[in-house]
């Protein structure tokens, strides 16, 4: 019963087609690089930034420059949770300014971290655009944010749980859906407490 | 990883695990106030009272610039000019304002117990700026993570605190804080100045400043107040600074990469020398810019511990 209700939708092949394509479709639609920055959302949001990075400097041979982003400070629910969020330190040593700024999650669920995200870089200065990529989108928004670039859209319902494993938080590459009400084996929630004790991108 | 308390009335008692939160937290706060727009919106709608028995420069505008960085609301209280003059006592003052709808107090008193106190009489957190000569625990939080930020751990290092012992808030807070760390401390002043039992506290207690400094790494230096000599506790200011004042030349007692520190405000050339203060080991001024990024982290942690079941 409980192998019916993990569904594995990405793999690390298909983790590293998506990141990829992605790279390809950002520098198409900026027409290359140069004005070009990411904030990666952390955790995994940060690391995926880091590889598209990478990717992009694989295509164009241009580093670029990559800040991280903590948002929990700007969340719109920090005194609601029972577990108060671990602040991170946010690390953006560049001007935002004039930039076409590339904003990084793993999973796009209601938009509110987004909505966060946007928020504080706004405090930073005026960008000249902010894109949004997501390594997954898993539908049920609660606020009009919508992704300029996505790995892969996800039918979910409301109460399942996604989610992204990443070779650098969790030593193996994978994207799961675990459907409402199922408790993980062991074996599959390696690094899963780490993620709900953060407020949850699941 | 949260506190235990939903107050902040001293580090007797703090775990090392509880100061590494409000150290690792100060430190994502401290890049927000090199921020261009120095301002997060966490603490937003949230009301907090300043409540200042004594003077204070430092401490009280830099708990209302945090306080203020983290968007919360902030009323100052001043008693001197406050219905404290009409006779009102401490408890009916707090709980008046209290009725306005507060939810966090920064309280400074004279006397020791008072934020203590305070916790038995109203809803909000306290946290303690400052009592009497008990605890001043902000104050030793930044000075553990200026400590942290220099060299990267706390412990093993050798701390000496040198002044006047006996009537510092700041030096037993330290103690706590340090000695919970992990840290190797020292006391160091005029016998009339040390606290009768102090060695109770675990530590190495010196009158001889040039024993206390041998090997070194930091040296926090407490200031030494004036009207102390006027009761007698030590003959003059100038046979204070010969045998307790921290000169150029006593620096070369101190470990490499030594750190000179004073929570201010200084008395330039009685407790510290000139070129001392201002030398390149100094990081007071740092500690005054460290004290906010702490003061923050302090107010965020407490902010989300509400409702705690009743004790």
């Amino acid at each position: 019963m409980a192998k019916e209700k993990i569904e594995t939708v990405l793999d690390e092949k298909g983790i590293a087609r998506a990141i990829t394509r992605i790279s390809h479709e950002i520098l198409e639609k900026n027409d290359g690089a140069e004005t070009l920055v990411l904030i990666g959302i952390l955790n995994r949001g940060a690391d995926i930034a880091k590889r598209i990075a990478e990717k992009i400097k694989g295509i164009e041979g241009l580093d670029i420059l990559v800040g991280l982003m903590d948002i929990n400070l700007y969340r719109d629910d920090v005194h609601s949770k029972l577990d108060q969020p671990v602040i991170q330190r946010t690390e953006i040593l560049f001007d935002v300014v004039d930039r076409n700024i590339i904003l990084v999650d793993d999973v796009l669920f209601t938009g509110r971290t987004i909505r966060a995200a946007l928020d504080q870089i706004i405090d930073f200065g005026r960008p000249r655009s902010i894109q949004l990529a997501v390594l997954i989108d898993r539908g049920h928004r609660e606020l009009p944010i919508r992704p300029d670039y996505v790995g892969k859209n996800i039918p979910t319902s409301k109460d399942d749980r996604v989610l992204v494993r990443l070779q650098e938080k969790d030593g193996f590459e994978k994207v799961m859906v675990v459907k409402s009400g199922m408790k993980l084996p062991p074996s599959q929630i390696q690094g899963i407490k780490k993620v709900t004790k953060k407020g949850g991108k699941e | 990883m949260q506190l235990r308390s939903r107050h902040l009335l001293g580090l007797e008692g703090i775990t090392a695990e509880e100061i590494t939160l409000i150290l690792d937290t100060a430190e994502s706060f401290r890049e927000i106030i090199e921020r261009p727009i120095k301002k997060v919106p966490t603490l937003r709608g949230m009301t907090v009272l300043n409540l200042f028995y004594e003077p204070s420069t430092r401490t009280r505008i830099s708990f209302e610039l945090a306080e203020k960085r983290l968007s919360a609301d902030t009323v100052n209280f001043t008693p001197s000019t406050s219905s404290v003059k009409k006779g009102e006592t401490l408890r009916d003052t707090v709980r008046n304002i209290e009725a306005m709808k507060i939810d966090m107090i920064v309280v400074r008193h004279s006397s020791i117990g008072v934020p203590y106190f305070l916790t038995q009489c109203i809803e909000s957190n306290v946290i303690n700026a400052g009592d009497g000569a008990h605890e001043h625990p902000t104050q030793a939080l930044l000075d553990l993570f200026t400590i942290r930020r220099k060299y990267k751990y706390i412990k093993d290092l050798r701390v000496v605190l040198v002044g006047d012992i006996k009537h510092s808030r700041v030096v037993r807070s330290n103690i706590w804080g340090l000695k919970a760390m992990g840290a190797s401390v020292a006391v160091c002043g005029p016998s009339t100045l040390l606290p009768f039992e102090i060695d109770k506290f675990g530590i190495d207690v010196y009158t001889d400043l040039d024993k206390a400094l041998d090997g070194a790494d930091v040296v926090n230096i407490m200031r030494i107040q004036l009207e102390r000599q006027q009761a007698g506790l030590f003959p003059s200011q100038r046979e204070y600074t010969n045998l307790f004042g921290i000169t150029t030349e006593r620096l070369a007692l101190l470990n490499k990469n030594y750190t000179i520190m004073h929570p201010g405000p200084i008395n330039r050339g009685v407790e510290i020398a000139n070129d001392v203060a201002d030398g390149d080991s100094s990081v007071i001024l740092e500690q005054v810019t460290n004290g906010q990024a702490v003061r923050m982290a302090v107010l965020y942690l407490l902010s989300g511990k509400k409702e705690e079941a009743a004790e």
